[in-house]
């Protein structure tokens, strides 16, 4: 018999980080630096909130849950559960760049391991959101690349994005208070130790052929919090204008 | 009309002149959307899968699945999305291939493994044929699209994406 307390609270999480990261991929929208850059962040802007709403669909039909609509707009700011990484505002295209980079290798990793999941929507969903990350990686590690080489400026930007980025990316794997030992005795997914412990190593060797040197993990305090409802002061003002158009009217039919 | 006369034949003919909004000539059939046709008492139960999760003309589509077979059949017609099964490129006809180049979209090569790089590179330009190409993003101006540029011909051209 699965834990249904802990399959929500890992649903809600991933969810809610793909919700938010959308959203701010969205805020490019018209205003990239490129016209293939501003419609590359508008896609994955949109794959992103789609992978949200179906992970939001198993919490509504699977768990009880709400409406994904309700429950993605109009839920108080102290339930969410995304990172502080998916919060923070755009800042520069490094910045940007960097998160994406970050963000979505930590995604592949994670749906690859919920391929052999014991949790039957999990298993069907990864999938698919597997196979459209790819695009999102290749978008990510040709960027990083090309960013890394492209004189010393560019260079110097790109290593002080990473810098500024990676105790905030570690705080992706904050684990569960609650649940971790549950769900990965129910073979639900590995664990958050173990996916951060993938995803160095898969980061690893994009930023070593960007010669970008990762700072020494052991010395960096992963930003935690998000989590448990602690977020930084960017989450609410985001939320507002996401929901802004919903709360005009919530029984609108669209 | 009741669906005791009605064949699984009858229907995916129909089916075939239910278009995709994005891509006008090629049919939810072509695209390998439809995962199950079945012929119940009193009405007709249609198995469709999008092509991308986010993919906004899904519930589009399905209506006018619904509507179009409703009129030509004359029978109650449900859709329902199928979450038992995911949509990737290689579900795409070879007849639908062609008609996406003859439209101006290169087709996806077919997938023997995982989507890599490799796969995205040098695809044959949909207007001249040549292989003298590059990517210029792997995303375009709706989800299933990639953004190529053709060195042979000098023109800018859409791909529909390889999906696992």
């Amino acid at each position: 018999m699965m834990n249904n307390a802990a399959l929500t609270d890992l649903i809600i999480k991933m969810a809610d980080d793909e919700l938010i990261q959308g959203h701010r991929n969205s805020e490019w929208t018209g205003l990239g630096p490129v016209m293939e850059e501003d419609i590359a962040f508008s896609s994955m802007a949109q794959d992103k909130i789609g992978h949200a709403w179906a992970l939001y669909r198993i919490l509504h039909e699977d768990l009880g849950g709400k409406h994904p609509d309700t429950f993605a707009f109009l839920r108080p700011e102290k339930e969410f559960k995304s990172s502080h990484l998916v919060e923070m505002p755009n800042g520069e295209y490094d910045f940007s760049l960097m998160r994406h980079f970050l963000f979505d290798l930590a995604e592949a990793i994670r749906y690859e391991s919920l391929q052999d999941s014991s949790y039957e929507p999990f298993r069907l969903l990864s999938k698919k959101v597997k196979g459209e990350l790819k695009y999102h990686t290749l978008h990510a590690n040709a960027w990083i690349m090309q960013l890394s080489r492209a004189g010393e400026e560019s260079y110097d930007r790109m290593q002080q994005a990473l810098n500024q980025t990676i105790a905030l990316a570690a705080g992706i794997f904050e684990p569960s208070q609650h649940y971790e030992e549950a769900l990965i005795d129910d073979k639900v997914y590995p664990g958050e130790k173990e996916l951060y412990h993938r995803w160095l190593d898969r980061i690893y060797p994009v930023l070593v052929k960007a010669s970008l040197n990762l700072p020494e993990m052991s010395a960096i305090v992963p930003v935690y919090g998000g989590r448990h409802g602690l977020h930084t002061p960017h989450l609410q003002p985001l939320l507002k204008e996401m929901s802004e158009v919903f709360n005009l009217d919530a029984e609108a039919s669209w | 009309m009741s669906s005791q006369t009605i064949t699984i034949a009858a229907v995916y003919a129909s089916l075939e002149h239910v278009m995709d909004p994005e891509i006008p000539v090629l049919s939810v059939v072509d695209l390998g959307m439809i995962t199950g046709v079945e012929l119940g008492e009193a009405a007709v139960h249609i198995k469709m899968i999008p092509t991308f999760a986010a993919c906004p003309a899904v519930s589009y589509i399905r209506h006018n699945i619904k509507t179009v077979l409703e009129s030509e059949l004359g029978i109650a017609v449900s859709v329902e999305v199928d979450k038992q099964e995911h949509w990737h490129s290689n579900r795409m006809t070879p007849a639908a291939k062609e008609k996406l180049k003859a439209f101006g979209i290169a087709p996806p090569k077919v997938l023997s493994g995982e989507v890599s790089t490799e796969i995205m590179m040098e695809v044959p330009c949909p207007h001249c044929g040549s292989e003298q190409t590059y990517l210029r993003s792997p995303f375009g101006s709706t989800l299933c699209r990639a953004i190529h540029f053709c060195k042979a011909c000098g023109q800018v051209f859409e791909q529909f994406k390889p999906l696992e």
